[in-house]
């Protein structure tokens, strides 16, 4: 029955225009089952991917090709409730990362870090595609790149305190972004330019939705150089660059 | 200095700014702001101690100094002494009970809506439960008008929102028209736009005006740009008319926001300049919610139901149409559960209702917050009986742009079922003419010849 009134619907011409949920039909003044159902699986994912863990091991064992060492780091946020409830505590390293982070600060040109953000499953589903890309290119330009760190319960600006710790010039953070009931697997991208802790979001640039439905990790990969290499020439990232910045759209 | 003693401890509370926040309900912003009180036991003495304190206080002890903040000057000179008199005498918990009381009616209460203080509506608040928010904003009637009539009793408005990513114009057109048909859009067509660029809001603008003036609908659109952007169009001869803007209750966080008094003064002499009402000259259409000022950093040690109702100040100096706390959207940091969702909507909806305000609410949340669909229903629920005049409509309860949930043209039509509610009159007969409801405002099944499906996409 719900088949027939589906198909009958005269609103579903309006479908070809917009993903959002129109011409759903309706029981009474209710939404259908079958629709109902659409919708807390879609909100099944988002609520999974908030709760979801970095694959480290995983991880690590990809990273491992680029020969350059990988760092486990945790922010203070001992937990998820704490991350959710604490975004100050995100932003900050543990006392036992911090101290692992003393004995690497070499003067380098990229620190890439990678922290679960809002959803670890963006991050696992979608970092070895983009650095398989990235870094070959920033080590064909002559970058140099500090130790990659794995931070859990990490949000963007914990980039500022370990990049800055790692006497880094940029930072990239790739980051799980806060899932949608469209995508909960959306991996974001922050440049900093000389980061320190402090910073806000308008001294950083973002590149988002990266993932496979959403933006390719070959033009992620091509922004990011771009960026990367327009925030060493003008020295500067954030709402300076990105308004000169004819090829980000 | 207040205090109160508890089986030999003493709970000192510094001043009233403290006071208020250790009498709050507990929520998650506070305590991120190290304001919250530090146990359930700490809570209930600062209850205690605030219902003994008079409501003449609140008009000698500025929680935000005088001097330091706009606001605070906005509601210190623009209290109203006479419409103050009837309850001078009171505490705030005396307060409380003459709130509840029979012989407080609506007339009453719309008697001294200009003598209560930001800052006393909050104080009440947090010595009344969910329900006495309820009962309370019952019988307040916010009425206000603009080529309709929102807000009266018995009748239960809601934004349409057809988001879309892109601001794709047919893809707005489509939600558009999906919403209408299902009886959503009395109290405004309002779009967030996806960019704050002029060319795109100006085309948002007059796609929605050609579709009011095609099918003769009953009613205002909105594009919910920044300010400054709508005084720009505005000057450009755009179809403008309400002017949007979000607002908090400190005059840092609306610095934040890129605004101040100044510039809303201009805004609201342009929109009201403008002369678009039929039948009414409510122009503004504010957005406010907890923790915008905490968010902004700017919150002064203010507890954010307290900086919330400061924001109800700046939204009655210019006699809005609409006023919606945007409840869940700010994420668990601040409010972390259904629970301290529905307290804070309720709370909102109760001190906007209080000090005159035209409130609605958008019934939301965020996919990192621990709430979902049946916490949105008990909300929706309650604002129903408590006489919210609007919430939003969009489809499927899914924004697509601005990723969260709010409420569906569906869960209108389940309130105004279960309550018996209509939307505003002049839309109720719109919606009856062009065939879309019965006269028992029961929705028809869709015409497939119907013009408004035939005549938007081309």
């Amino acid at each position: 029955m719900n088949k027939e009134i589906a198909n009958t619907d005269p609103l579903i011409s309006l479908k070809e225009f917009t993903t959002a949920r129109i011409a759903i039909g309706r029981v009474g003044t209710s939404i259908p089952l079958k629709q109902l159902l659409e919708f807390k699986l879609a909100h099944a994912h988002a609520r999974d991917a908030v709760y979801s863990l970095l694959d480290i091991d995983k991880l690590i064992a990809d990273l491992s090709i680029f020969n350059l060492p990988v760092l486990q780091l945790h922010s203070k946020a001992e937990s998820r409730h704490k991350y959710l409830k604490r975004p100050d505590h995100g932003r900050l390293l543990d006392e036992e990362s911090a101290a692992q982070l003393d004995t690497y600060n070499d003067r380098k040109d990229v620190a890439i870090i990678i922290a679960d953000g809002l959803s670890a499953t963006a991050v696992n589903e979608n970092t070895f595609a983009l650095l398989e890309l990235l870094i070959p290119m920033l080590l064909a330009a002559k970058l140099t790149i500090a130790p990659l760190c794995l931070v859990e319960q990490g949000r963007v600006a914990i980039g500022d305190d370990i990049a800055c710790r790692l006497n880094s010039k940029i930072s990239v953070v790739l980051i799980g972004e806060r899932p949608g009931l469209s995508a909960a697997d959306s991996m974001g991208a922050y440049l900093t330019y000389n980061p320190m802790p402090g910073l806000t979001d308008e001294s950083r640039n973002c590149i988002s939705n990266i993932r496979p439905q959403g933006l390719a990790v070959k033009q992620a990969a091509d922004k990011l150089f771009y960026l990367i290499n327009e925030a060493f020439k003008r020295k500067l990232s954030g709402v300076g660059l990105k308004d000169n910045a004819g090829l980000i759209g | 200095m207040y205090k109160f003693t508890i089986r030999n401890i003493v709970y000192r509370f510094d001043d009233l700014k403290s006071l208020l926040a250790k009498a709050s309900p507990y929520r998650t912003g506070d305590v991120l702001a190290g304001i919250c009180a530090e146990s359930y036991e700490e809570r209930v003495a600062a209850q205690i101690a605030l219902a003994d304190v008079p409501l003449k206080t609140f008009l000698n002890e500025a929680i935000i100094p005088y001097e330091k903040d706009e606001i605070t000057r906005l509601i210190i000179d623009s209290h109203d002494d006479t419409a103050f008199n009837l309850i001078s005498h009171l505490t705030v918990g005396e307060f409380r009970d003459w709130l509840l009381s029979d012989e407080t009616d609506t007339a009453v209460l719309k008697t001294i809506e200009a003598g209560i203080t930001p800052e006393m509506a909050a104080a009440v608040s947090k010595l009344m439960r969910n329900q006495d928010l309820i009962a309370v904003a019952k019988k307040c009637e916010v009425v206000t008008r603009f080529r309709n009539t929102i807000g009266l009793k018995g009748h239960f408005s809601t934004r349409l929102q057809p988001n879309h990513p892109t601001d794709d114009l047919k893809g707005v057109a489509a939600s558009m028209i999906d919403g209408l048909l299902y009886g959503s859009g009395d109290a405004v067509i309002g779009i967030n736009p996806a960019t704050d660029s002029p060319s795109v809001v100006m085309n948002l603008l007059k796609l929605i005006d050609n579709v009011r003036l095609q099918f003769e609908i009953p009613t205002q659109s909105c594009v919910l740009s920044h300010l400054t952007t709508t005084l720009e169009l505005i000057n450009k001869g755009a179809p403008v008319d309400l002017c949007f803007q979000s607002i908090g209750g400190t005059e840092q966080t609306n610095t934040s926001f890129g605004i101040n008094m100044a510039l809303l003064d201009e805004a609201y002499q342009a929109a009201l300049s403008l002369n678009r009402g039929t039948i009414g000259k409510n122009v503004m259409y504010f957005e406010t919610g907890q923790g915008s000022e905490l968010s902004a950093n700017a919150h002064h040690g203010v507890d954010q139901q307290t900086c919330e109702a400061r924001a109800y100040a700046v939204a009655r100096r210019y006699k809005p149409l609409l006023v919606n706390t945007v409840v869940g959207f700010i994420g668990p940091e601040y409010l972390y559960d259904g629970k301290q969702i529905i307290r804070a909507a309720l709370e909102d909806h109760f001190c906007g209702k209080l000090l005159g305000l035209p409130m609605g609410v958008d019934i939301c949340y965020t996919n990192h917050a621990e709430a979902d669909q049946d916490d949105m229903d008990n909300l929706l629920t309650l604002l129903g009986v408590a006489g919210c005049n609007f919430i939003m409509g969009i489809p499927g309860s899914d924004d697509i742009m601005l990723n969260y949930q709010s409420t569906s043209f569906h869960d209108a039509l389940y309130l105004r079922k279960v309550l018996g509610l209509k939307p505003a009159p002049e839309f109720d007969k719109w919606l009856m003419k062009q065939g879309i409801t019965d006269e028992k405002g029961n929705l028809l099944p869709v015409n497939p010849g119907n013009k408004l499906l035939a005549g938007i996409i081309k």
